[in-house]
């Protein structure tokens, strides 16, 4: 557990003594302002039931965040050690493989969420100013909605990882974990688009979207299966890429 | 206790396609400073990968301070210092941050990393720059702060993987002090294609070309064997047809070779019979003579010199199947 910390607070470090991990929030924020924007101005121009962070989910910059920015964060977790070769000296110090993956994911994941803390900041402003109770926005619902940015995030954290782990080159980890992202989208997108059917293709689809499973977060409900379907997601693709850092010492 | 600090038996590594290390086997004994001598390639820095449990063996064992370094990985890891090639350090971070997050990584406690980090700054001089940033530090320095890394949870044994590369001949030669000193309380072994340097600081030797071991033997056998026969210089102040007959007179020479160079000086180049050394010879020919003898040198043969003949044997041998 020492050696875990360790390393997680190496990681975390590394994002805050980067000038990357200010621009990614930076860019973070903006986009968060941008969505708070829409959001006013919806909620300015007609009367809704829906909640507010179902608003903000609305938004396009949502997914934009997740696309964007979970590349960039990932990408030097494992292919900057090896560009830099301190990957030797990590990996040649009385370190298990899976501490190192999980620190480094768990920082990935928790540097992810501290540049979504604005906006709490945004909820809690509007709170103030228009008195808005349950159902529009209440306690639960922030939370939930925080624990489906917390699994989205995961997910594309592990990937993100994994694509890391591949390669020595960052700009490669970048394009990888970015056209993985964007396709489990697109896949997702499918059933939010398009008018669920009945078809066992359709079924299957609705099953995998992370869009819809996301809406559900933010209007408030959980099902656990998405929960599940998230965290296995993850555990997937951190054991794959654990598979690739052992890979090293395979004969 | 244990006295075989590294015991490597038979160890080969395959890349894909060409055998890095094949089949070579040596022990290093605790407290040795052992070197690693060999040309780029040769499979230094793969044997030390493995010795380090970075890389797997393809086949064979190594055992480092009686732990397999395959299936005990991390009683090895814990027992070793390793300085990769080319000392790889995180440019972001300072010195000392960058030593006790080390310290802390290969788990000495709080109170301990902060005692170690502290003596290992005074040992490696380190004291000027603790609150450096290491990318802002010289190549001298970082090559220092790789040696503190190394030292800092005191190991059993040190693995230097070409430490003075790239380094100025002052920091070439304070670096050699610094692992002339660790070898009186680790086992050390270093690689470098330097043969100056193994002289220097080590008491033993281990060649390798191409994967595979020349020869492995103390320092002071080896230098014999090298610089057995090897030529003798001598720049003497006399009259060329006196060098001449003085040195056919002599039946040791073998082989003698004099080119005039300024003044009345020539530069006699003596081949020895049978391993001679010359040296001493010479200067009783001059003072018998009453010469005049301003350099007296033996020809050292450099490592690059004893390689080239080496791998021209191997062609021909080649050529001769």
């Amino acid at each position: 557990m020492r050696v875990y910390f360790t390393l997680l607070r190496r990681e975390l470090g590394c994002y805050f003594m980067s000038v990357t991990g200010y621009v990614l929030i930076a860019s973070v924020l903006l986009m968060l302002g941008l969505s708070l924007i829409d959001v006013l101005t919806k909620l300015n121009s007609d009367p809704t039931e829906l909640p507010l962070t179902e608003i903000f989910y609305y938004s396009f910059y949502f997914w934009m965040i997740m696309l964007l920015t979970a590349p960039v964060i990932t990408m030097r977790t494992f292919a900057l050690e090896k560009f830099s070769g301190t990957y030797e000296t990590l990996m040649t110090a009385p370190v298990s493989d899976l501490q190192v993956v999980l620190a480094k994911f768990s920082g990935a994941l928790i540097f992810f969420l501290i540049t979504w803390i604005p906006l709490l900041v945004y909820l809690g402003i509007l709170q103030y100013y228009t008195d808005l109770n349950a159902p529009t926005l209440s306690g639960s619902l922030i939370a939930n909605t925080l624990l489906g940015i917390f699994l989205i995030g995961s997910v594309y954290m592990s990937l993100g990882c994994f694509a890391s782990a591949l390669t020595s080159s960052q700009i490669i980890a970048a394009a990888v974990s970015y056209g993985l992202g964007l396709a489990l989208f697109l896949v997702s997108l499918r059933s939010t688009v398009s008018m669920p059917g009945k078809s066992w293709q359709d079924k299957l689809f609705a099953h995998l979207s992370m869009t819809d499973h996301m809406r559900e977060f933010a209007h408030g409900e959980i099902d656990s299966r998405w929960v599940i379907y998230f965290i296995s997601f993850t555990i997937f693709f951190l054991f794959l890429t654990l598979r690739v850092v052992e890979s090293r010492r395979w004969k | 206790m244990i006295e075989t600090m590294i015991e490597v038996s038979h160890l080969t590594k395959r890349y894909a396609g060409h055998k890095a290390i094949s089949d070579i086997s040596f022990t290093v004994a605790r407290g040795q400073i052992v070197g690693l001598l060999g040309p780029n390639g040769a499979g230094k820095s793969t044997t030390m990968r493995i010795l380090s449990c970075f890389l797997p063996a393809s086949s064979g064992s190594a055992i480092v301070a009686g732990h397999d370094v395959f299936r005990e990985a991390n009683e090895v890891r814990r027992r070793i210092g390793y300085m990769p090639e080319n000392n790889p350090l995180p440019l972001d971070m300072r010195v000392r941050e960058y030593l006790k997050f080390r310290a802390r990584l290969k788990g000495l406690s709080r109170p301990n990393s902060r005692e170690r980090v502290a003596i290992v700054i005074d040992q490696c001089g380190l004291s000027d720059v603790g609150n450096k940033v290491i990318g802002h530090l010289s190549k001298g320095y970082r090559q220092r702060v790789g040696l503190a890394d190394a030292l800092v949870h005191q190991p059993e044994l040190i693995i230097l993987d070409e430490p003075t590369i790239g380094l100025d001949p002052n920091q070439i030669r304070s670096v050699r002090q610094l692992i002339k000193d660790l070898g009186k309380q680790h086992t050390v072994l270093i690689s470098t294609h330097i043969l100056p340097e193994v002289e220097m600081t080590c008491s033993r030797v281990i060649i390798l070309h191409k994967g595979r071991i020349l020869a492995a033997d103390s320092t002071e056998n080896l230098q014999r064997k090298i610089f057995q026969g090897g030529p003798v210089i001598a720049e003497i102040s006399a009259p060329l047809a006196e060098l001449i007959e003085c040195w056919a007179a002599l039946e040791m020479i073998q082989n003698t070779d004099i080119s005039p160079i300024d003044g009345d000086y020539h530069r006699c180049s003596l081949t020895p019979q049978n391993g001679v050394d010359l040296r001493p010879i010479v200067f009783e020919q001059v003072r018998q003579h009453g010469w005049t003898l301003r350099e007296l040198t033996r020809d050292k043969h450099s490592l690059e010199e004893i390689f080239v003949k080496v791998t021209r044997g191997d062609k021909e041998e080649e050529e001769q199947l």
